[in-house]
């Protein structure tokens, strides 16, 4: 059995990530980790009428990718956890409705990609479920449509704002001792984290105090230090939200983490070439960043030891007209391999 | 955590860049500049027709709505506002834009409930003020017989 200190769960079994994929958008594949993904769509609407529909589209391709990976079946899946940014979580459900696999519908924000792995995880760990697929997904113009103004509208960006990625990540996890593959070693579920901020233009800042809460929180539970990691990745603090993380780190804990962080924000953009201000954000950011770059160079032995925690702003438009401050949300995942 | 909602908010302002507000007024200046410009040009153009004043204006407005509503059409307008702002939010270039834009976006969710009911979604609230105000102007001419 799994077992807990503080916040943190043991997890027993440690499911294996058999394989990953990435499916993205054109200007994702124009970015720094272009040669990355397994799939890049030059057109965002993947020849599909609407941006949901090509969100969908998306992460249907990017788990039927994982499991080409994983030389798996269809029918060898227990169980799909998968979340996305849309209202009612359509992105997931429509993507997933002709896979005929047991859908388990998420919602942590950007956040999601971390969730769907410990969600799957537990799922593994209880012993009913022998093959999972954790997979995440948001398209830049439906999360634009949905959360701020239509595509056309000739509106400025702030120097806060990030950009949404379109782009989705699957990872097929299987309860395996025999597996050279990554697995899961802990899980930590974040907790909900709001100092006032209100500018929906600034989710960095939100986010931060989340993120910071929770690697202190998992860095306590586990008695180590940001040393024993060969990375800390955050979500999509991007460069303000990084920023204020390590400064939060280094003044109430006294914890450096400049040499092991890094944000799948600031990775999978060029932020000043491809002019997306702090840089990327939105679930499928964390999600095609982590099921290619970083779970590829687990596979070829460069990381050993990763805590992947992804950061969600749980807010609406609604909550945002209301007036209400953001919440922000970070849950971590800690990756290892047995790789020499 | 021990930081206070305040502080935090002081150093989110510190670690957050602010927009470059010159830069985007100079800009601003410009393109809006520019915009008034070319509509002036169409007035003096038209004004040597035969065409009264109160025509020429109309028809200048109309052509100046046209080529917002084409440009946003294919999507160039909003890369030209992305660096003019207010230069090309005030004109009534801005406001042409802001009811093409969303008829564009919601044409997915067809033409009644998706285009035309949210046509107005962004321009609403200033046909809602503008009426609004016109209605006070008119009472405060009225009730001081100004007129």
């Amino acid at each position: 059995m799994a077992t807990r200190k503080g916040k943190t769960i043991f997890l027993e079994k440690k499911p294996r990530i058999i394989a990953n994929a990435a499916a993205v958008g054109k200007k994702e594949g124009e970015g720094p980790l272009g040669k990355e993904f397994d799939l890049v769509f030059s057109d965002d609407k993947l020849g599909l009428p609407s941006w949901e529909k090509a969100e969908s589209e998306l992460l249907k391709r990017a788990v039927e990718k994982a499991l080409l990976n994983a030389a798996t079946e269809k029918n060898e899946v227990d169980a799909i956890f998968s979340g996305d940014l849309l209202d009612q979580c359509i992105g997931s459900s429509f993507g997933l409705r002709s896979l005929k696999i047991p859908v388990c519908g998420l919602y942590g924000a950007c956040s999601t990609m971390a969730l769907s792995l410990c969600t799957a995880s537990l799922a593994i760990e209880t012993g009913g479920f022998d093959c999972c697929v954790a997979a995440t997904c948001s398209h830049f113009c439906s999360a634009e449509k949905q959360f701020r103004y239509p595509l056309e509208y000739g509106g400025q960006r702030t120097p806060t704002a990030q950009w949404t990625v379109t782009g989705a990540g699957a990872a097929v996890l299987k309860n395996s001792k025999k597996s050279a593959s990554p697995y899961i070693d802990k899980i930590h579920l974040g907790t909900i984290c709001d100092l006032g901020i209100t500018d929906a233009n600034n989710m960095g800042a939100a986010m931060a105090p989340a993120a910071k809460k929770t690697i202190t929180d998992f860095l306590c539970d586990t008695g180590t230090s940001p040393s024993d990691y060969d990375m800390i990745l955050t979500g999509d603090l991007g460069k303000v939200g990084s920023d204020l993380l390590k400064e939060l780190m280094l003044r109430e804990e006294g914890i450096d983490l400049s040499s092991v962080h890094n944000d799948c924000g600031l990775l999978i953009f060029d932020r000043e070439a491809q002019d997306v201000h702090a840089g990327g954000s939105g679930c499928g950011c964390s999600a095609s960043v982590l099921c290619s770059y970083i779970l590829n160079r687990f596979r070829n032995g460069f990381f050993k030891k990763v805590l992947f925690v992804a950061t969600g702003a749980l807010m609406s438009p609604v909550s945002s007209l209301q007036g209400e401050s953001i919440p922000g949300i970070a849950h971590a995942v800690l990756i290892k391999s047995d790789n020499n | 955590m021990s930081v206070s909602k305040d502080e935090y908010s002081n150093l989110a302002k510190r670690f957050s860049p602010g927009s470059p507000v010159f830069v985007d007024c100079v800009k601003a200046f410009a393109v809006g500049g520019l915009i008034c410009s070319f509509a002036e040009l169409l007035t003096f153009l038209f004004s040597k027709t035969s065409m009264t004043l109160e025509e020429v204006k109309a028809l200048v407005l109309v052509i100046v709505i046209a080529i917002t509503a084409i440009l946003t059409g294919f999507g160039v307008f909003d890369k030209i506002a992305k660096h003019a702002g207010a230069g090309t939010a005030v004109p009534i270039t801005g406001f042409a834009n802001s009811i093409v834009s969303p008829a564009m976006e919601f044409h997915s969710e067809g033409l009644i409930l998706g285009t035309a009911a949210n046509m107005f979604k962004l321009a609403g609230p200033v046909i809602v003020f503008g009426c609004g105000s016109a209605v006070l102007y008119g009472l405060i001419v009225f009730v001081f017989k100004l007129y």
